[in-house]
């Protein structure tokens, strides 16, 4: 007898009387509501300023998933940038010179102070910049923290870091940090330089300055002396006036590739040291023989995390042939139960995008995508809140690879899925980008993961998984991507004169 | 019939199944769950020492998990899906639950608990075949609606998986033959597999031979670990791609080792969030007793307490409810 051949039992012939076939959930907004100045100033010399000389000393930040003003913040001008340069500069002796063990203290203190208010910030960095409480509160605040904990411990083992060397510090270092993981990259920037024994002038992105100025009161919290932070804010024109300011040693910038390349030029000649942290258009190739529902996952990692505004994305999906359907089959139901809506719920997965201009750059790509033939795809029903940016999670299919979609970087929570025959085929279409941030292989088979690794022209290769962060772990990338590594041992080059 | 299977990574797995316990379950939400919870789960009691008396007691807990809630909750809560016993003490469930005065829950007419009875040499599954569907042939016969099977690990794991595959067919194939046709749970009993990849191997070799509406299930609460989050997820997925590859429906029992009401929500997030947003499918046709089962006694008296807390803000001491 074969059971298979039977007519099929209904599912519903038991008559239970309670089923709940919809099992919506209800709101869990957070609680906590940080205070919130309406104005800020620039945090020079230890201590918050008005800014001077810009025309319009101040401008709102917007919260991206109301669209309403969280408060005003100051557009800090070519005199607050060298106010903020000068203070760095006056207090780069002394810090220098201070027993190292001494400087790992401070950055032990800002550590632990990070985790203390770690709710507030957490909350903060939502309101302000869009991404789901869920990823702040368990990603990017406990990452910060982790950062500064892991630099500590390194303040005092420089001469082991670089043996038989003595590294010294660079003097004042610029840094410029992007929008989309504000407190994580401040942290990023700022603790290996201070480890090191450098004075930072740090610009946080002009759409998400809340969580680097209360970094600053951190600063003031711990007793930090005066000018070896500073924080201007403002938008490019302070950047630039950063980058060309003459009393700077280092630039270290993470942002758009075409910034970067500005800076680049801008500081070509000037003796400055640069690192460049830039975009990305990351291959995450699958082989059939990956597990593939973890693959799946590690798909959603790549590409909707953070609603897609993350430098090494996973933005380019190679698929072997042979498992594409049931890939793209298992990648829609997966994408339908990721809940898009108020970043402050904490069960949202993807919250809003960061700014008008940059949903508008999405839009446009998608547009883009699809009058160049390739297959929209949108398999997720949330229903948007009416006021603030939003982008549901979607994928191209049928996509060829000198499509726009699959060749410039995004920056949203749209991946062009491509496919591939055999690894050579998989390699030589990896590669093929101006890019060379990270990429993600998943395969089953140890030997294919070694071999293909080592073929992929990345800074970062992550293996079974994807977008994983370690403080010891060096980020940075080749080519477009820019150069120079953060975090590791490899991150501290970056800090000091080691001869 | 022996399908092929994917592999699973077993750490990505298991952040995915830790992922869904970071979920936040509040107010109404948390209220349909519970209630939902109660009704989906197998009140089991499997001792050598069980007495018909116990059994009358489950019963009665089965049909009336809560004496006082419409005192105390204003409403009356939904009967448990199952009473889960050892074939010995089918006659007497059957009996009990059918002589029941309080029959009813939330359905009119009124509806009862099933009779489910594990079989099949339970929990080992050593004895030869014949014994085992004889074994199932009686619990049917006594009154069982549900069987509860156990698979031949000694053959699964030396990889004699055409042995398996064809006495859980065999299986099936009594509680289809008998006068009243008997649900069928394939317990895996997932500690004996060890690996993500046998589970997943397990769930696809009983999936392919047991009906639409039966079930695979985890554990049978006689091996650790019984039942856990990245086991039932395993078994979620390979149900889930049962149903995208035949549009079938199979049932899930995670069992043993679930005591606590939040426990029992995160699972059924898991569930929704798993087999929630399918093709063809409004909702979550698993959120149902049709579909899902708890395999659980003391779960029952949390979800008890959580239920009047939520409605009194206050809890209960353990005493306050009888006993499951």
């Amino acid at each position: 007898m074969t059971i298979a051949n039977r007519p099929s039992h209904t599912p519903h012939h038991l008559d239970f009387a309670t089923s709940l076939t919809q099992w919506e959930y209800a709101p869990a907004p957070e609680s906590v509501r940080p205070e919130i100045a309406e104005r800020y100033g620039l945090f020079i010399n230890g201590e918050f300023v008005e800014p001077h000389g810009s025309a319009e000393p101040y401008f709102p930040s917007i919260n991206p998933a109301t669209e309403a003003p969280i408060c005003e913040v100051a557009q800090a001008s070519d005199a607050d940038v060298d106010a903020a340069v000068r203070a760095a500069r006056e207090a780069f002796p002394a810090w220098a010179a201070l027993p190292a063990k001494e400087r790992g203290k401070y950055l032990y203190r800002i550590a632990r102070r990070i985790q203390e208010r770690a709710r507030e910030l957490a909350v903060l960095e939502t309101i302000d910049g869009g991404k789901p409480i869920r990823e702040s509160r368990d990603v990017d605040i406990p990452l910060a923290a982790a950062h500064f904990f892991y630099h500590a411990g390194w303040a005092d083992k420089l001469r082991f870091a670089f043996a038989g060397r003595e590294p010294a510090p660079l003097g004042v270092c610029g840094q410029i940090i992007p929008w989309n993981f504000p407190l994580l990259m401040a942290a990023w920037k700022l603790a290996p330089a201070l480890a090191c024994g450098n004075t930072c002038v740090l610009k946080p992105a002009e759409t998400t300055p809340l969580t680097a100025l209360r970094l600053g009161e951190i600063c003031q919290e711990v007793g930090l002396p005066p000018g070896v932070v500073n924080i201007v804010t403002g938008d490019g024109r302070t950047g630039a006036a950063i980058v060309n300011h003459p009393d700077i040693d280092k630039i270290a910038f993470t942002g758009s590739t075409e910034v970067g390349k500005k800076i680049a030029s801008a500081v070509a000649g000037t003796g400055k040291r640069l690192t460049l942290e830039l975009g990305g258009k990351s291959p995450n190739i699958i082989f059939e023989d990956a597990s593939l529902d973890q693959a799946v996952e590690g798909i959603v990692e790549g590409i909707y995390f953070n609603q897609g505004h993350v430098c090494c994305a996973g933005s380019r999906l190679f698929v072997q042939e042979s498992v594409l359907d049931e890939v793209v089959a298992k990648l829609k139901v997966r994408m339908a139960s990721l809940r898009v809506g108020d970043p402050l719920d904490k069960n949202t997965d993807i919250g809003a995008i960061n700014s008008r201009a940059q949903l508008d750059t999405i839009t446009r790509y998608i547009d883009q995508g699809r009058t160049e033939g390739a297959t929209f795809h949108e398999s997720n029903g949330s229903v948007l809140p009416e006021a603030g940016y939003w982008c549901r999670p979607s994928f191209f299919s049928g996509v060829q690879p000198s499509d726009t979609v699959a060749r410039e970087e995004i920056f949203g929570p749209v991946l062009a899925v491509l496919s591939f025959r055999t690894p050579e085929e998989a390699i030589t279409r990896a590669n093929n980008t101006p890019y060379g941030l990270a990429a993600g292989v998943w395969t089953d088979k140890g030997s294919k993961i070694f071999e293909i690794a080592s073929k992929l022209k990345a800074g970062i290769v992550w293996l079974n998984t994807y977008n994983k962060f370690d403080p010891a772990s060096p980020f940075g990338g080749f080519k477009e991507s820019g150069f120079g590594r953060e975090g590791g041992l490899q991150g501290l080059r970056a800090y000091v004169d080691a001869h | 019939m022996i399908p092929s299977s994917p592999t699973v990574d077993a750490v990505t797995a298991n952040r995915r199944a830790a992922a869904f316990q970071t979920r936040s379950i509040k107010t109404s939400t948390k209220l349909a769950g519970l209630k939902l919870a109660l009704a989906m789960t197998d009140l089991t009691t499997l001792e050598g020492k069980d007495s018909p008396e116990k059994v009358r007691s489950l019963c009665r807990k089965a049909v009336r998990p809560f004496e006082r809630d419409e005192e105390m909750l204003g409403e009356r809560l939904p009967h448990v899906a199952a009473v889960c016993v050892y074939p010995s003490m089918v006659a007497t469930t059957r009996e009990a639950l059918d002589n029941s005065t309080q029959g009813g829950g939330l359905s009119s007419p009124p509806s009862l608990p099933k009779v489910a009875s594990v079989a099949t040499g339970f929990p080992s599954g050593q004895y030869p075949l014949a014994v085992r569907l004889r074994d199932t042939e009686q619990a049917i016969a006594a009154g069982a609606d549900e069987i509860d099977m156990v698979i031949n690990r000694g053959a699964f794991l030396s990889g004699r998986y055409g042995i398996v595959a064809e006495e859980i067919r065999e299986v099936a194939a009594v509680c289809d033959a008998a006068a009243h046709p008997a649900h069928l749970k394939v317990i895996l009993e997932t500690g004996e597999l060890e690996t993500l990849d046998n589970v997943r191997r397990a769930s696809d070799i009983a999936i392919a031979n047991i009906r639409d509406g039966d079930f695979i299930k985890t554990s049978t609460g006689k091996v650790s670990p019984a039942a856990t989050m990245p086991v039932t997820l395993v078994m979620l997925e390979a149900i889930r791609d049962e149903y995208l590859r035949s549009g079938r429906h199979i049932g899930m029992k995670p069992a043993g080792g679930i005591r606590t009401a939040k426990q029992s929500l995160h699972y059924l997030v898991m569930v929704q969030e798993t087999l929630g947003h399918l093709p063809e499918t409004d909702g979550c046709p698993w959120l149902s007793p049709e579909l899902f089962r708890f395999g659980a006694s003391s779960l029952v008296n949390d979800i008890l307490r959580q239920l009047v807390k939520q409605a009194t803000g206050h809890y209960t001491a353990a005493y306050d409810f009888s006993e499951a």
